[in-house]
């Protein structure tokens, strides 16, 4: 479980959460939307702890984040976070990207590792492409790499920030099915999206954040057919539109 | 009136001793290139630190190093030091003066390496559970090294051309040492330094040519 309790986080003084209270069951997929600069990534970011936060407190299966006794290298062994640029590491295959984090953190020997990495990424169609590097990888292959590289690990959280929206059109459905499949299988997850039938879809619940207040949160069928926040209405219908 | 008389056979003989000189060079140079390579990261390192005590003598280094001629730096580990009681020998002083050139550039050089790689790397690393030496190691390195690796070989073509510096300090071992030295005794000065720069260019091909064959072994992204 993911408890968010009142996080306040500024960059300087600019104030970018305002006061964030969210809580994600094991097994469910909350997708969080709303405008660009709304902090939805730097909410993303503080739950994994790589941003520190000003107040309040983000607790992992109990386990507070910020405090100064946890061990966070251990801690984001079990919360996988895929960006939207997909940050493969270029000097690696895309089979040792896969592999790097199982052998280097978790400590698995290179056949151990290699199973469980070959099973992902034909997972996630990419079966065919152990031996290439990066760089000869479509955007679309390369972010299906990132989340079989994220998955590697066995995490029990996976944060998604906008994973399809450095993709060509045409590349985004296959990202999408990923995640689908993804939570299918039950996996607890948040995604940051722009992809509204995505949201409305897959996801349990939808967040709306708007000038880092999450100003809405709702049952995705309830929060598309009936936002009650002006700010979602509008949001919404410039969407449609 | 043109009566000077090429006499290649006398300069040819002296090859075998031109060649031992070559080695002085490659050793010097190569010595100074790993030192450089060393002192390098250091200064680096060092010029992103908070101390002032730490950066402002890295920065000088670094500006020192790349904005002075390098036979004064030269000069100044032999001549200058000497002033203050410190004695180094030619080679030394050589070495030392190269040794300074060389990781004055190669801090920018790595440093310029770094800011090429996108601090996402180091996010995404840290985020699959890496602690910040190990993503450094296995991620931010790795990439690094390429970047620079075209660079530091130039550095090193230039670190053998610096060595020929060495006869202002008395240096009389090295290929141009051995030049001067056989020059002095013959008087065949143009055959004598035409076939010693005929070495030197040889040795600056075979270094560049090499890196390029290791570097398409090595980077294969
Ligand atoms: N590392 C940072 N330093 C300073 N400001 C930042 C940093 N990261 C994000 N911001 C600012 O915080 C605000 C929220 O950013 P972000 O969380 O990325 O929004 P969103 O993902 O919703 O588009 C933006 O105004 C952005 O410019
Ligand atoms: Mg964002």
């Amino acid at each position: 479980m993911i408890e968010i309790k009142d996080v306040y986080k500024s960059f300087g003084t600019l104030e970018v959460l305002k006061g964030i209270n969210l809580t994600v069951e094991k097994g469910e997929v909350v997708s969080v939307i709303g405008g660009s600069g709304s902090g939805k990534s730097t909410l993303l970011t503080c739950i994994n702890g790589l941003e520190p936060i000003n107040s309040g407190s983000i607790l992992v299966d109990g386990v507070e984040v910020h405090a100064k006794t946890t061990d966070l290298n251990k801690l984001r062994r079990k919360i996988g976070i895929v960006f939207q640029q997909f940050n493969a590491f270029p000097h690696l295959t895309v089979l040792e990207n896969v592999t790097l984090a199982p052998r280097k953190v978790l400590g698995m020997s290179k056949p151990e590792a290699e199973a469980i990495a070959e099973k992902q990424l034909a997972h996630v169609g990419l079966g065919d492409k152990l031996a290439v590097y990066p760089g000869r990888l479509s955007g679309g292959q390369q972010q299906r790499m990132a989340i079989a590289r994220a998955l590697a690990m066995s995490p029990e959280y996976v944060l998604f920030d906008e994973v399809t929206s450095a993709l060509d059109p045409q590349l985004v459905g296959e990202v999408l099915d990923t995640l689908k499949l993804l939570a299918d299988d039950g996996m607890t997850m948040i995604c940051v999206t722009h992809e509204m039938t995505f949201a409305r879809d897959v996801s349990d619940r939808v967040a709306f954040f708007h000038k880092g207040i999450m100003a809405e949160i709702a049952p995705s069928k309830e929060f598309f057919n009936a936002p009650q926040h002006p700010e979602t209405q509008k949001f919404l219908s410039n969407i449609r539109s | 009136m043109f009566t000077y008389t090429f006499q290649w056979r006398q300069a040819w003989q002296k090859i075998p001793l031109l060649l031992d000189g070559a080695l002085v060079t490659l050793e010097i140079a190569l010595l100074s290139m790993a030192m450089g390579v060393a002192f390098a990261v250091i200064l680096a390192v060092a010029r992103n630190s908070k101390s002032r005590w730490i950066y402002a003598p890295a920065t000088v280094w670094v500006e020192v190093a790349r904005n002075t001629p390098a036979l004064f730096q030269i000069y100044m580990a032999h001549f200058g030091l000497g002033s203050f009681g410190i004695h180094l020998s030619p080679y030394i002083a050589l070495l030392a003066g190269i040794t300074f050139n060389n990781a004055g550039y190669l801090a920018e050089t790595f440093r310029g390496a770094l800011r090429a790689i996108p601090g996402t790397q180091l996010r995404a690393a840290r985020s699959l559970g890496m602690p910040q030496t190990q993503a450094f190691r296995l991620v931010i390195m790795p990439q690094m090294f390429r970047i620079a690796f075209l660079p530091t070989t130039n550095q090193m073509v230039w670190a053998i051309l610096m060595t020929s510096l060495g006869v202002t300090v008395g240096m009389n071992t090295d290929l141009a040492g051995v030049t001067q030295d056989i020059n002095v005794r013959s008087f065949r000065t143009f055959e004598i330094f035409a076939l010693a720069a005929v070495i030197y260019y040889l040795i600056a091909k075979a270094v560049t040519l090499g890196a390029r064959l290791l570097a398409r072994r090595m980077f294969r992204y």
